[in-house]
């Protein structure tokens, strides 16, 4: 929003203080301020008033004029004008010789044969309004050669304040509430809006006003006659274009300058199409014109504005085209209304069509101000047109109030929250400035919150504070550490685990920490062939590709790997992230944190790059939890794993995760001629394993000694298990000594290292050791070989 | 003196000039000092001499073989050291401007800047949360005192789930579960309550270089008996000047949060320029960095702590936006997008 200090000053006496210090100080204490200030008609300079007192056809141009002006000199000045309004008689801006209309200064100046001694300006030209179809008009009372900054409120500061941090502030979107504002931080007085006396028509006839919706909280309507002014005050119009509106006409312009001064939007109606007035909503769809031309989709939830049943306005967004004011318009109704802010944001949002004015409904305007609004309408409309005439009361329905707000504290509240001393005195003055009921005995506060402030903005105590403060001062707190007993912070286990694979990874195995999405990219999964599992959707997502929610995190890994296939010849990358496994019970998602790791290379084979990974779990879950991991072969379920060595990780007896290799198809898609592994652990179910710590064991001074067995197996696993069902404490090791295959099958060899810490073992109880294991072997069909 | 030893000790000499290895230096040894060498078979002849030539000659042999076994030490430590040489010589300097490539592995960036501020908070006493990505309405928005219809469940577009839940669109979606988590210890305890939550957030809007709809926040709170705004602009200043390792100055200005009251925006003095004004703080000397505020009485009483008896504060940081800050990364895109060309050179940081 543009602010005016020139509208401002109607309020607030700033003489003698430094403007662009009190807008730093608004910035910081009130709203954010946009950074440019803009410092109107500072480019503007030796432009007067003055009289055309002939006028000739120029002969060789048909647009140009020759015409003589009297600019309050000793002569008369010839100039060559391309307006088309001149006229004899006409007062209008000119700009002299040596004149600065911003970058240009005016010199005499050649047109087709003929020099012009000075410009006949436009609104535009000046910068005080788009007007650019002609030069500008100037009333006849003013005398030749004045200067036209002492005649019009040219030079002015304006500052944008940010709309975003306005939305807490119903009060702010008027300058009279800027200006209140202003005045705290000047330390100057507000003065009181002048407003016309509406009692006096007390006796006129009222408005036919009925609210039927308890979405219009307050209506207050009244009807006026004979208005013969079109077009507004010049003074009126440079603040409508410096605050960022067009001028439109007289009776469009009050209204928005109305909302601009204090924040109530209002609506001019012609009085015959609105002899019943009817607020209310309607139970069918319907078209409706609004007075852009539009035609809009009105439902079942919008609130309208209504002739008996006949809609002519959307509450609080825009007036109907069929009741706009027209040229034989004699009488107008004057709206001044208060809506639910909840309603207007959604309506205007379900229309895509955001005004002025719904702006400010949505902020929760207060309700108190429609008729103060009307009144200060009356006085403007009647000082610059004085023929108007009133026919109606003041006719005023106001069915809702909000609750007034009385608030009670003491000194030591603001003590603590403040962890400053701000005396009781600048407490009291800060309040009463800003419009707040204050009542102080001893420590004790008690403070009415003024209306424009209780709609939703200052309800508790702690709003208070902020009030205080802000104007205060910030910059001005001295700043100091809390004091707090000392407890150790421990670092929780999951996040431990989490730091320690990423370091393993990244450090011992030069893997890379990537990040993704949280939902499958349907057109990536799609290039490599990978379906996108059904799982929980967002809900009107505007990008189909990214609907789903992930139940994996390896087809995104996938994805990512096919990106950098160019990077290296081999490398790997991980993540810890989010999936969602569906819905529970309750209906809410099963949100899981995984660990994903994926290992590209077009140089090792599958089974190396597979053992890289296997090695990889194993050194991790031994340096995390010290424990051993055990692999158990598992069917696929997903399309993109390859059917072979899927296996789940096992940890203690619990699954904790899954290694496994790509599809075939899918493999290619992402390199024809590389090889990929992933895994994908549940962060949870690793941290769900019990540490086993380090196991420190005195190497024994007694000698070992190593058996050598060689089973007819295919697989070791089933070896392994039977070594550790036997559980010796005297096996001090186990070692795979290698595989070879012979006509009798694949033979894998085992080397058992027998110890005892105090004594030298004998081959008769080593080996009767290595016969439980023989034993337990055969039981399953697995051979010693011979 | 005997012409014998006068020839042998010739000979000697001869045969140690011709030595080139310490191996053929005990061949000369055996061959002249040894039991059946030369110089110990003139002391054989011995018997044939008479008391005074076999005194004389007696002594000039063990001369002789003194005066060997030195010579044999003198050669065996020159060849030793001529060995050294050579050994030495023959090492190649190896040209360290070109190291074979090593691989490395990397961090994600924001890993990186997320472990400094943890550190930072930790030193600080405060305890480091990890809380879940999917969060219903109540953690989101209800319990942070924005209710239906709020307008701030405008301000940010947030990711419903078909199920009613929704991706948490601000990190503030865990303050309630740590309030209720901590609520026993501060009230019976003492113990003030100070945790931080970084955490990956969701925003529904379209992506450009310097919009994301995935991206990384870091929230914190301190909750105790006197927590006051003047505690907490004294925190904010002195963790953002550990977070940028240098003095940092801060400027509060009034920002509308629901879930504080009062809510500030914090600006901190402009990194590049200090604060004198330069383009990259549009010449205003102050970047706006985070928001904070002290945490609103509703959103206390929400998580079971009496307002009017504790207070507290709460700020968010833009752990994205610092890591974005801290390493020049001008397309926030990137972070998401895995292009290890990228990623790789983030290995390690402190």
């Amino acid at each position: 929003m543009l602010i005016s200090i020139n509208w401002v000053r109607d309020f607030v006496d700033l003489d003698g203080i430094n403007i662009d210090e009190l807008i730093h100080k608004f910035s910081l204490s009130t709203a954010e301020v946009e950074n440019e200030i803009f410092y109107k008609g500072s480019d503007l300079s030796g432009v007067v008033v003055a009289e055309i007192k002939s006028v000739e056809e120029h002969p060789k141009s048909k647009k140009l004029h020759l015409l003589k002006v009297d600019a309050g000199e000793s002569e008369l000045i010839d100039v060559v004008c391309g307006a088309p309004n001149v006229r004899v008689g006409m007062k209008t801006a000119f700009a002299k010789l040596g004149a600065q209309i911003g970058d240009i200064t005016i010199a005499p100046r050649d047109l087709a044969g003929f020099t012009s001694h000075g410009m006949c300006c436009s609104e535009k030209e000046l910068g005080i309004s788009d007007e650019n179809d002609g030069i500008m008009e100037i009333t006849d009372d003013a005398a030749v050669g004045t200067d036209i900054k002492s005649l019009y409120e040219i030079d002015d500061i304006i500052f944008e304040v940010d709309n975003k941090s306005l939305t807490n502030r119903p009060d702010l979107w008027g300058h009279y509430g800027i200006a209140r504002e202003i005045a705290t931080l000047a330390g100057r007085p507000l003065k009181e809006i002048e407003t016309a006396d509406l009692s006096v028509y007390n006796d006129l006839p009222k408005v036919d006003i009925k609210i039927e919706d308890e979405l219009c909280k307050r209506y207050s309507g009244i009807r006026f006659e004979n208005i013969t002014r079109k077009v507004s005050p010049v003074n009126m119009r440079i603040r409508l274009f410096y605050c960022g509106m067009r001028a439109i006409n007289y009776l469009a312009d009050l209204t928005n300058y109305l909302m601009l001064e204090m924040g109530q939007p209002m609506h001019a109606f012609d009085s015959r199409k609105v002899e019943k007035i009817r607020v209310k909503r309607f139970e069918k769809p319907f078209e409706f014109t609004t007075l852009d031309g539009v035609s809009r989709h009105i439902d079942e939830n919008t609130l309208m504005i209504c002739n008996g049943d006949t809609p002519v306005a959307i509450a609080g967004i825009m007036g109907g085209l069929d009741s706009e004011i027209v040229d034989d318009t004699t009488s107008l109704t004057l709206e001044s209304a208060n809506f639910d802010a909840v309603s207007i944001r959604k309506s205007s949002s379900r229309l895509s069509h955001r005004t002025d004015a719904s702006m400010r409904y949505e902020k929760s305007l207060d309700p108190e101000m429609t008729t103060v609004a009307a009144a200060r309408f009356v006085k403007l409309l009647s000082d610059y047109d004085n023929g108007v005439k009133v026919t109606s009361s003041l006719t005023d329905e106001y069915v809702q109030k909000f609750d007034k707000v009385t608030l009670n504290f003491d000194k030591k509240f603001v003590d603590r929250y403040t962890g400053i001393e701000i005396s009781n005195e600048t407490i009291v003055n800060t309040l009463t400035s800003l419009g707040f009921g204050v009542k102080l005995e001893g420590d004790d506060f008690t403070v009415d919150v003024p209306t424009w402030r209780a709609t939703k903005d200052v309800t508790i105590k702690a709003d208070i504070i902020e009030e205080i403060t802000r104007i205060y001062g910030y910059d001005n707190f001295d700043v100091n550490t809390a004091v707090a007993p000392l407890y150790p912070v421990r670092m929780f286990e999951e996040k431990n685990v989490e730091e320690q694979i990423k370091d393993i990874l990244v450090k011992r195995y030069s893997m890379h920490e990537v990040h993704s999405y949280i939902w499958a990219y349907a057109d990536e999964y799609k290039k490599l062939g990978i379906e996108v599992e059904e799982n929980v959707k967002l809900s009107g997502a505007a990008n189909p590709n990214i609907e789903t929610i992930r139940r994996s995190m390896i087809p995104t890994q996938l994805c990512q790997v096919k990106s950098n296939v160019s990077f290296d010849s081999e490398f790997g990358i991980f993540e810890i992230g989010r999936v969602v496994d569906g819905l529970d019970e309750k209906g809410l998602c099963r949100e899981k944190k995984m660990l994903g790791i994926t290992l590209f290379s077009k140089t090792a084979d599958t089974e190396t790059l597979y053992f890289r990974l296997v090695n990889m779990l194993s050194v991790m879950m031994d340096d995390i939890r010290h424990k051993g991991l055990s692999y158990k072969a598992i069917e696929p379920d997903h399309a993109y794993i390859h059917p072979k060595n899927y296996n789940a990780v096992i940890c203690d007896g619990t699954e904790i995760g899954r290694i496994g290799l790509v599809y075939p198809t899918v493999l290619k898609k992402i390199d024809k001629k590389a090889n990929v592994v992933f895994a994908e652990l549940e962060i949870d179910a690793v941290v769900g394993t019990a540490n086993q710590g380090i196991k420190y064991q005195e190497t024994s001074k007694f000698p070992s000694i190593d058996v050598d067995l060689t089973f007819i197996s295919e697989k070791y696993a089933p070896i392994k298990e039977a070594i550790e069902t036997v559980n010796s404490e005297l096996i001090r090791n186990v070692a795979l000594v290698g595989t070879y295959t012979d006509e009798q099958g694949k033979a894998i060899t085992v080397r058992l290292s027998f110890v005892h810490p105090e004594r030298t073992l004998t081959k008769e109880e080593v080996m009767e050791i290595a016969d439980k294991i023989i034993g337990i072997l055969k039981g399953q069909g697995i051979e010693l070989k011979g | 003196m005997n012409e014998q030893i006068v020839q042998l000790q010739q000979e000697f000499e001869q045969k140690l000039a011709a030595v080139t290895a310490v191996s053929e230096l005990e061949e000369i040894r055996i061959a002249f000092l040894g039991k059946n060498g030369s110089v110990t078979g003139l002391m054989k002849q011995m018997g044939k001499l008479s008391p005074e030539e076999k005194k004389s000659f007696g002594q000039q042999v063990n001369q002789l073989k003194t005066a060997c076994a030195d010579r044999i030490n003198e050669k065996q430590a020159a060849l030793a050291k001529e060995e050294m040489e050579r050994e030495i010589n023959s090492m190649p300097e190896f040209d360290v401007a070109v190291p074979p490539v090593l691989a490395r592995g990397s961090y994600h960036p924001i890993t990186l800047v997320q472990r400094k501020c943890e550190k930072i908070f930790r030193s600080m006493g405060f305890t480091v949360e990890d809380y879940s990505e999917v969060v219903t309405d109540y953690e989101c928005f209800e319990s942070l005192n924005i209710p239906k219809f709020h307008p701030a469940r405008d301000m940010q577009d947030t990711y419903y789930l078909e199920n009613g839940q929704l991706l948490k669109s601000q990190t503030s979606a865990a303050q309630n579960a740590i309030y209720k988590k901590y609520r026993d210890q501060l009230v019976n305890e003492g113990k003030p309550i100070r945790a931080i939550f970084p955490g990956r957030c969701f925003r529904n809007e379209s992506t450009d270089a310097c919009h994301e709809n995935t991206f990384f926040q870091m929230e914190g709170v301190m909750v105790d008996k006197n927590i006051s705004i003047s505690n907490l602009i004294f925190f904010m200043k002195t963790m953002l000047s550990e977070v940028f390792e240098q003095d940092i100055k801060v400027r509060l200005r009034p920002g509308f949060f629901p879930f504080v009251e009062p809510g500030f925006e914090l600006d901190i003095s402009c990194l590049i320029c200090g604060g004198d004004g330069c383009p990259s703080c549009k010449h205003s000397g102050w970047l706006e960095l985070c928001p904070c505020g002290m945490i609103h009485p509703n959103v206390l009483r929400e998580g079971g702590i009496d307002p009017d008896e504790y207070t507290g504060f709460a700020f968010g940081l833009g752990l994205t936006r610092l890591a974005m800050m801290k390493y020049g990364i001008k397309d926030i895109r990137d972070l998401n997008a895995a292009g290890l060309t990228n990623l790789s050179q983030f290995t390690e940081d402190k």
